[in-house]
This record gives C-alpha cells, sequence and structure tokens, in this order.
C-alpha cells in the first residue's frame, strides 16, 4: 500500500498527504491515551513526517532507498515500550511503510536453539512470521551473552542482521530493554547499532502522571474512586515509588487489581445488605490503605 | 518438453510477482504454504523433497519469497512447487500447487514398451531426467 500523491505542477501538498494517510488521527489518539512520554512522542512525530516527505518526493519522482526504520526502545520496566510498539506498528502501516499492521513480540527463547544448527532455523521462522510488520524483541540484550562463548546467541544475532539490512522493505525491527543493558549489547555489537537508526529513551513516569495513568485504567474497568480515595492512591504512589522493584505502569496495574480484590471481599463480608450500582463500581479508601505499602 | 503439473501449468511461468500474489490469497485464507523441489517431474512422483518446514502463521508472502530465493540459489535446475495445505476439519489437505522453477532444459518423458505373454504390451513413462540424476 503506498499513498498516492496528486501531483500539481511539481508541487505536492503535505497538508492533504497528511489528511489522507489518517495519521493525524493515530497520533492524536496517541497524545490522548498515553500519558507523559513527550520524547517518544515527538520522536514518534518526527518519523511520522520523515515517511511523510518521502512519499511526496516519490510522488515528485525522487528516488531514495527507503529510510531504515529499526528501532531500539530502551526504558525501566512499566514505562510503554510494548505499548508504543503496537502503536508503532499502526502509524507505519497508515503510512504505507509496512504492509501488515501487526506486531510478532519475541524474547530470546523464541529465537535461540538448544543446540547445534537450531538456531538458524528457529530464528528464520520467527522473521517469516513477523514479515510485512514489526518484530518487537523484548530484553534484546539477552541474545548476547559474553561470558559464554560458544552461545548460540551470537548466531541469531547474526541472521537477525543479515535480514534487517537486506529485507528493508519487508520488515522493521524493534529493540528492546532497560537502558544501561541495551548500551552494552550495542558496544559489543557495534553491527546492530549501525543497522538501528532511532533510538527512543522511555522516561519514567512521575507521581501525577502515575495518577492519571491509573484513573484512565479504572476508567476502562468500570470503576472509579471517592474523594479519599484519590487521595490514599497519591499517598500509595508516592510512597510505592521510593520502594525496590518499581516497575511504573505495572506497579500501578497490580495496585489496582489488588485494590479490586479488597473491595470485592469487602462488599461480600458484607453482604446481608443489597448493593447498588454505585457500590459495585466505587474503590473507598480502605480498599487503598490496607495495602503493604501503607505498613511498611 | 514443458511439464504441466498442478495450477497454472498451462499459463506462462509466472513471475515474482504474480508468486507473491497466490501466496498471499494462501495466507489470507489462513492456509500453510511450504516449498518442495525434485529433479524426478514424473507425474506420479509424489514425494518431491521438502525444502524446510511448513511455514505456519505467517502474516505476509516476503517470508516464503524470501525462502523461494534461497530454494532457488540451491536448487536452480530442478523443479521447484509452492503448495498450500489446509488444515481446516473436512479438508486436510493440500488445497493449492504449483510449479514456481523448472530447469532450462527440460528433457521429458521416455515411453517404454514392455513385451508381456501373448505377444501383449504393457506401457510405463520414465522421466529422462532421473536416468541422469542431478547431485546436489
Amino acid at each position: 500500500m503506498t499513498i498516492l500523491a496528486e501531483v500539481h505542477d511539481e508541487t505536492v501538498d503535505l497538508q492533504a498527504l497528511y489528511k489522507q494517510a489518517g495519521i493525524n488521527e493515530t497520533i492524536e489518539t496517541l497524545d490522548r491515551e498515553l500519558v507523559g512520554l513527550v520524547p517518544v512522542k515527538t520522536r514518534i512525530r518526527e518519523i511520522a513526517a520523515l515517511l511523510l516527505v518521502e512519499s511526496a518526493r516519490r510522488a515528485l519522482g525522487m528516488q531514495a532507498s527507503p529510510p531504515s526504520l529499526h528501532m531500539s526502545f530502551t526504558g525501566n520496566p512499566g514505562t510503554g515500550k510494548t505499548t508504543v510498539a503496537q502503536r508503532m506498528a499502526e502509524i507505519l502501516h497508515q503510512l504505507g511503510y509496512i504492509r501488515r499492521n501487526h506486531v510478532v513480540s519475541v524474547t530470546r527463547d523464541d529465537l535461540v536453539g538448544q543446540y547445534i544448527g537450531h538456531t538458524a532455523p528457529k530464528t528464520k521462522e520467527i522473521l517469516k512470521k513477523a514479515m510485512g510488520g514489526v518484530l518487537f524483541i523484548d530484553e534484546a540484550y539477552y541474545l548476547y551473552r559474553p561470558e559464554n562463548e560458544r552461545d548460540y546467541g551470537q548466531e541469531a544475532i547474526e541472521i537477525l542482521l543479515q535480514v534487517m539490512e537486506e529485507k528493508r522493505d519487508d520488515l522493521v525491527v524493534i529493540l528492546a530493554g532497560y537502558k544501561d543493558r541495551m548500551d552494552t549489547f550495542f558496544k559489543s555489537n557495534p553491527g546492530m547499532s549501525s543497522r538501528v537508526a532511532h533510538h527512543v529513551d522511555f522516561p519514567d513516569y512521575g507521581a501525577a502522571e502515575l495518577l492519571s495513568i491509573a484513573e484512565r485504567m479504572l476508567e476502562k474497568m468500570n470503576y472509579r474512586l471517592d474523594g479519599p480515595a484519590e487521595q490514599a492512591l497519591s499517598d500509595y504512589i508516592e510512597r510505592r515509588m521510593r520502594q525496590p522493584h518499581f516497575s511504573n505502569a505495572r506497579s500501578i496495574r497490580n495496585a489496582l487489581d489488588r485494590a479490586r480484590l479488597r473491595q470485592a471481599n469487602r462488599l461480600f463480608a458484607g453482604r446481608g445488605a443489597p448493593v447498588d450500582r454505585a457500590a459495585l463500581e466505587t474503590i473507598t479508601a480502605e480498599d487503598i490503605r490496607a495495602s503493604r505499602v501503607f505498613s511498611q | 518438453m514443458k511439464i504441466t503439473q498442478g495450477q497454472f501449468a498451462f499459463l506462462p511461468d509466472l513471475t515474482d510477482v504474480e508468486i507473491g500474489k497466490q501466496v498471499e490469497y494462501a495466507l489470507d485464507k489462513g492456509w500453510a504454504v511450504s516449498i518442495e523441489y525434485t529433479d524426478d517431474p514424473h507425474p506420479r512422483n509424489v514425494y518431491w523433497s521438502m525444502w524446510g518446514n511448513p511455514m505456519f502463521d505467517l502474516a505476509d508472502p516476503a517470508g516464503v519469497m524470501m525462502e523461494l530465493e534461497a530454494c532457488r540459489r540451491e536448487h536452480d535446475g530442478k523443479y521447484i512447487k509452492v503448495m498450500a495445505f489446509d488444515s481446516a476439519k473436512g479438508w486436510e489437505a493440500v488445497r493449492m500447487s504449483f510449479i514456481v522453477n523448472r530447469p532450462k532444459h527440460e528433457p521429458g518423458f521416455e515411453l517404454i514398451r514392455a513385451e508381456g505373454e501373448g505377444r501383449s504390451v504393457h506401457y510405463t513413462l520414465r522421466s529422462y531426467s532421473s536416468s541422469h540424476p542431478r547431485v546436489s
């Protein structure tokens, strides 16, 4: 699928092209539905602009090899790397850069085999499945294990590199993982580093952003917080952020799931009286304050 | 002699773009596409060699085309066919099969006459290429 631009006297209407691709709505939904992540959104806009100008250039007959769009997403757990990868596939599909709007999400286990000769077919099978769309490799640094020189991960990396180079218009590869470990990974694999054009860093969320993420999650699950509960949740976030193993939005999701559990238990414990709609959808302060985060 | 087996055999050979479109059709139907090759095109030869495993869960023909390219590199002077297997209950069979590569010179078949009892004659076919099997 390519975007057909109307050419009038050697000029191209970028605005019309922009509207036609429907990219505007996708970026707006991205803005609306994803809290924070300003650098990420900026980069997505830049990439969209690049592809748009590229199709305008093509419309005027300026030939150039398609831009390389392999990306690396770095950031702490729960900062939205997987979610953004899904959105990225959508945007690239709308801009006609990839043919299918699909993301194949894999980790080391899916690519690397267990014995000699097992890795190449395994990696190739995954690559074939992903072709036409996006291949998302989570925790990509596990592919490279310097402590074992006979590790099969290196073989997977080599096949990956070859396909990333040769099948640039069939496949977009997104590597994701923690920032420091990805940096080491790229340092020890210069071939990989030079083929990944876009390095996007996902910042941690602030307390206010996490609260607004929590509210969006609850809204999707048809729950709501009453006044004191909102205060309790923001206290909870403050405390949880200071504790070890804090993984941003994922921790918040887990906390909400546990609050739902407590709410259900509370309602069940008082089951003598009939429950109304408001009670079923409201999470109160006590559901949140019962968390172990407050007892520490 | 041009071998006519499978789909599209009476048409001019498909181009890569056309092969890709046929594969796309099969994938859209949810069929698993596979590639096989042989040097013996006898119509009763149902055991062609498999080029890798059948490819399940593909979304786009690019993966099949990559394998086809690799297979052609290695078995250029042989017959290569693309097949699509439908695993739906009641079908469980190959739904598409067409030749995508053939040797430059196709030697064709020899008609063998076997003299039987009472001057009866039995006929059989033998592909010339199998008398000079290609080693690779």
